[in-house]
């Protein structure tokens, strides 16, 4: 098989347009081979995974296409960095890595990207649309594009992100192509009560168990009695991308590409079905915690970057309330959802609280917080799942209620009522 | 007795080390410290091995679009394992190596493996890594 380029690709290939064209359309080539991709096809828009500084290597290859004048060809968001630039004196980011993850940011910016900073980029302006083509970066960010939104990406990973930015080409393989957009696993919620189905905890923790039963399949859920907000598929995709590898679900009834069960599968047969029971779901839910005993330094929430639609559901459980003087209380978002907030006036009776902000990254990000926060609460799939081994800190995965009320106890409070019978 | 298996090169190259073998995906971005080479995912049942200058059997990756960024630090900081076998074709490990080789000359062999030879492998057995996919399974080593 050979893969088949065009006259444009040939050129860049060739160093005709540049050296940072060369550099991006030789690894986009080199990849179209490894998945035995025949022809290369054009994408709309991308979101940079890239943004995120963990050390040299990340640093140089950034600089190297700045270096060479790189520019992207479509609009482009960017993800998390891995320093808020106004706020990490605040916290324990050491000053020669703020020094790094910025000019990483500034290397990305260069090439003339959206500074969004954000790793929920479908909840700003610049959302793709259904059926649109897209390479996108963010593990949390392409499940939503694919299953909420409808645009098409495959899971892109770190550095080739960037690379189909500025080449505005990927191969034309996998999730782009609607052959491959069916569903093959059969998931199906078999007597779980409404009164969970409405709580935002549900969501996260039904993503979790998702992404370890359904590994890299794509899965079609029926048997919800609600119809989920926006927030709670946001929280499913993320966990299930989190503890698996989906990068597309579908809800019948729901998602875009699922008006009914037949055109979810697409008329095949599931390979499997998984029966999703209230014992399986309190299994997973304790999966997510792994700290004993009730103690805790910290509640964080917003993993993926909280929305405007989760700061005024949390205004009103911190009216009147105060977080105990022994637990940090923090929500980390971007900058411009941040300014919303404000200016909807969602942020006073969070200040009042004693809540603080992080902007533009995330505790897993930026190496912010101090050794002694050992034990942390959220009521993030993505944050309880990674926090254990990135951070070494013991977690506690709770409802945002939970998380609130935990805050002002100072000490870790759930309610386990939603999840018995 | 080795025995000798053909898989597919995503990423050509030689390579020489002790297998570690993998049954269940890992995403590299919280899942391998790459100033270390040990896998630190609580999760995952190879949590507190080192990978560094094995040669790494890993289904697929899993989780996180970092995780090549993690794998691209471990290639400049000499963590990273000396190679990878997978099965089926897994573009995260393939493109950390190709960026590699772009950035450094020196990127690391990656093998798709038939899921039944993957099945096959055991942590210890001495593995040899052909430029052509010829992946040569030795005897284990008692010593470990």
């Amino acid at each position: 098989m050979t893969l088949e380029l065009s006259k444009f690709d040939r050129s860049n290939l060739s160093g005709a347009r540049g050296p940072a064209p060369r550099m991006a359309m030789s690894i986009i080539v080199r990849m179209a081979e490894v998945l035995e991709a025949q022809r290369l096809m054009d994408i709309s828009q991308a979101h940079i995974d890239s943004t995120i500084y963990l050390g040299e290597a990340g640093l140089e290859f950034a600089e190297r296409l700045a270096g060479y004048q790189a520019t992207v060809s479509v609009p482009t968001t960017l993800n998390v960095s891995a320093v808020d630039e106004n706020g990490w004196q605040e916290w324990a980011v050491p000053g020669e890595w703020a020094e790094k993850a910025r000019r990483q940011m500034i290397a990305y910016q260069s090439m003339g990207c959206i500074p969004t900073w954000t790793c929920a980029p479908y909840q700003t302006d610049h959302a793709p649309t259904f059926g649109q083509q897209i390479a996108w970066g963010e593990s949390n960010a392409i499940v939503f594009a694919n299953s909420v939104i409808g645009a098409r990406t495959e899971r892109y990973p770190d550095l080739m992100d960037i690379c189909a930015a500025i080449t505005g080409r990927v191969p034309a393989v996998g999730l782009h192509l609607t052959e491959n957009r069916a569903g093959n696993v059969s998931i199906r919620l078999v007597d779980i009560p409404e009164s969970l189905q409405m709580d935002d905890s549900f969501y996260p923790v039904l993503g979790h168990l998702l992404g370890t039963a359904a590994g890299d399949g794509i899965p079609v859920i029926e048997g919800f009695l609600v119809k989920p907000a926006e927030d709670q598929l946001k929280a499913l995709g993320a966990a299930a991308a989190s503890s698996g590898n989906v990068a597309l679900f579908h809800i019948v009834g729901i998602t875009p590409e699922a008006p009914t069960r037949e055109a979810a599968f697409q008329g095949r047969a599931p390979e499997r079905t998984i029966e999703v029971t209230l014992p399986g779901l309190r299994t997973a839910r304790q999966e997510l915690t792994t700290a004993e005993g009730d103690e805790l330094d910290l509640v964080v929430l917003g993993s993926p970057h909280f929305s405007l639609a989760e700061f005024k559901n949390l205004a009103p459980l911190l009216q009147g309330e105060r977080r105990h003087p022994r637990v940090e209380f923090l929500v980390t978002t971007s900058r411009a959802m941040a300014a919303l907030a404000r200016k909807a006036d969602l942020l006073e009776a969070f200040e009042a609280f004693g809540g603080r902000l992080t902007l533009d990254t995330c505790i897993l990000a930026s190496p912010m917080l101090p050794p002694e926060i050992r034990r942390l609460m959220t009521n993030s799939a993505k944050y309880a799942y990674y926090a254990p081994g990135l951070l070494k800190t013991q977690i506690v995965f709770g409802s945002t209620q939970d998380c609130v009320r935990s805050a002002v106890a100072g000490r870790v409070v759930r309610d386990e009522s939603k999840w018995l019978v | 007795m080795a025995s000798v298996m053909r898989g597919t090169p995503l990423v050509r190259g030689q390579a020489s080390g002790e297998a570690l073998v993998g049954r269940e995906p890992l995403s590299f971005w919280g899942g391998y410290d790459y100033h270390s080479g040990e896998i630190i995912d609580p999760h995952h049942h190879l949590f507190g091995k080192v990978a560094s200058g094995r040669i790494l059997a890993m289904p697929y990756t899993r989780g996180s679009s970092t995780t090549t960024a993690v794998l691209l630090e471990s290639v400049r900081a000499g963590t990273a394992p000396a190679a990878i076998l997978t099965t089926g074709v897994d573009s995260f490990f393939a493109l950390a190596s190709i960026v590699a080789e772009e950035m450094y000359g020196k990127g690391i062999p990656v093998v798709a493996l038939q899921p039944g030879d993957f099945e096959a492998l055991q942590d210890g057995q001495w593995i040899d890594v052909g430029p052509d996919g010829v992946i040569t399974v030795g005897a284990g080593r008692i010593d470990r």
